[in-house]
């Protein structure tokens, strides 16, 4: 493996999409930009400090879910209700969309590293070994705290 | 669509699946929808990249410029123009190389570089005799540096000699070394090691080849098409 990071460029555009795809599915479109544009501001900071054998993937992936929990928090604080323009469709069905977004928002009340642990399965699709490389700890912990997640979930999401 | 199992899978783990499912299928749900998800994608990272440029966060900036010999890759830090790379060798390559001896915070700067691609394109069309872009000599060591700096100063459409370029650097005797030092200019063109030939009127050698040697001094009238 390259004892160097890629070019940030490189890190960039072979990340975007998977960024891209987890902020619209987590924040919406309409927030997903300023959401991308501070999770990549954030990365460009902290890039010189990473060791080039970090996962990448895992690392912007963290960065990112947790700039979605800001753009809910900071939503939730707003306290009005936007109207999103939904560009894509087709619309899901309302109701399965209430109860996502219920979802989410349980998600989002997690202890960080479990609220990463089951983000970074549900949302990046990333397997074990990539979520204990995002959050920084063994497979094995990675495991327990999605296990742990899972479990808290079940008692506030009604099933 | 979804790759997300659990083998204890249970209503909780079903739920998020299709959640996770119901948002990517938003988001990612056919051919047409999945391609305008990677334009939308494309383009937030080309703003990001533009502003990051703009605004100086990234350490070094990079835009490719059209030349008579093709694309130029230039390469800028808050010094100045820290690199000028022929088409041949690659973007990738020479970002690496950045990335290893400068800084991996790099971006690609879209429209920026416009002084850069100002004064080239000024100098290839005869309206420009001298650079005034501001120059990062981090790239290039101690002695480099003295051989460039007196080769800087050549004057447009002027030759010197390896040996009288070695003499100006301080090394009289140190013409191959100062050859070494010029194969290896990280800002051709801009430092007009193009300028140097060898001792009796013959090209000497250039890192970017002897056409384009050639060709740089013709278009300074440095050379006429007989020589070399």
């Amino acid at each position: 493996m390259s004892e160097t990071l890629p070019p940030f460029q490189r890190f960039l555009d072979t990340h975007r999409d998977v960024v891209w795809r987890f902020l619209v599915s987590s924040v919406g479109l309409t927030e997903a930009e300023d959401c991308f544009q501070e999770t990549f501001i954030a990365a460009l900071n902290a890039y010189p400090r990473l060791r080039p054998q970090s996962n990448l993937r895992a690392w912007v992936m963290t960065i990112a879910h947790s700039k979605a929990i800001d753009a809910h928090r900071s939503r939730a604080r707003r306290a009005v209700p936007v109207a999103e323009p939904e560009t894509l469709d087709p619309r899901p069905q309302a109701g399965a969309a209430a109860r996502d977004e219920e979802l989410w928002d349980a998600v989002g009340g997690l202890p960080e590293r479990q609220r990463s642990a089951v983000v970074l399965r549900y949302l990046g699709d990333l397997p074990h070994r990539e979520i204990a490389a995002a959050i920084g700890c063994s497979e094995e912990a990675a495991r327990r705290s999605l296990h742990e997640g899972l479990c808290k979930l079940r008692k506030v999401v009604p099933a | 669509m979804s790759k997300i199992q659990d083998s204890n899978g249970d209503e909780l783990t079903g739920a998020l699946g299709r959640a996770a499912a119901r948002a990517q299928r938003r988001t990612t749900p056919s051919g047409a929808a999945k391609q305008e998800s990677a334009n939308a994608a494309a383009a937030a990272a080309r703003r990001f990249s533009e502003r990051a440029a703009a605004k100086g966060l990234a350490d070094i900036s990079y835009a490719a410029l059209d030349s008579p010999f093709g694309a130029l890759l230039a390469a800028s830090t808050a010094s100045g123009l820290v690199r000028l790379a022929f088409p041949e060798e690659g973007i990738d390559p020479v970002l690496e190389g950045l990335a290893q001896r400068l800084s991996p915070r790099i971006v690609e700067a879209g429209k920026g570089l416009e002084r850069v691609r100002r004064e080239l394109d000024d100098y290839f069309s005869g309206r420009r005799r001298d650079f005034e872009l501001a120059l990062d000599w981090s790239l290039i060591g101690p002695f480099g540096q003295k051989v460039l700096h007196a080769t800087a100063a050549i004057p447009y459409g002027v030759v010197l000699t390896y040996t009288e370029v070695a003499a100006e650097a301080g090394s009289p005797r140190g013409s191959r070394a100062a050859g070494n030092a010029l194969g290896s200019n990280p800002i051709p063109i801009v430092i007009p090691c193009h300028r140097v030939l060898r001792t009796g009127g013959g090209l000497g050698g250039y890192a970017g080849g002897l056409e384009r040697k050639r060709f740089l001094l013709e278009l300074e009238g440095a050379l006429t098409p007989s020589l070399g």
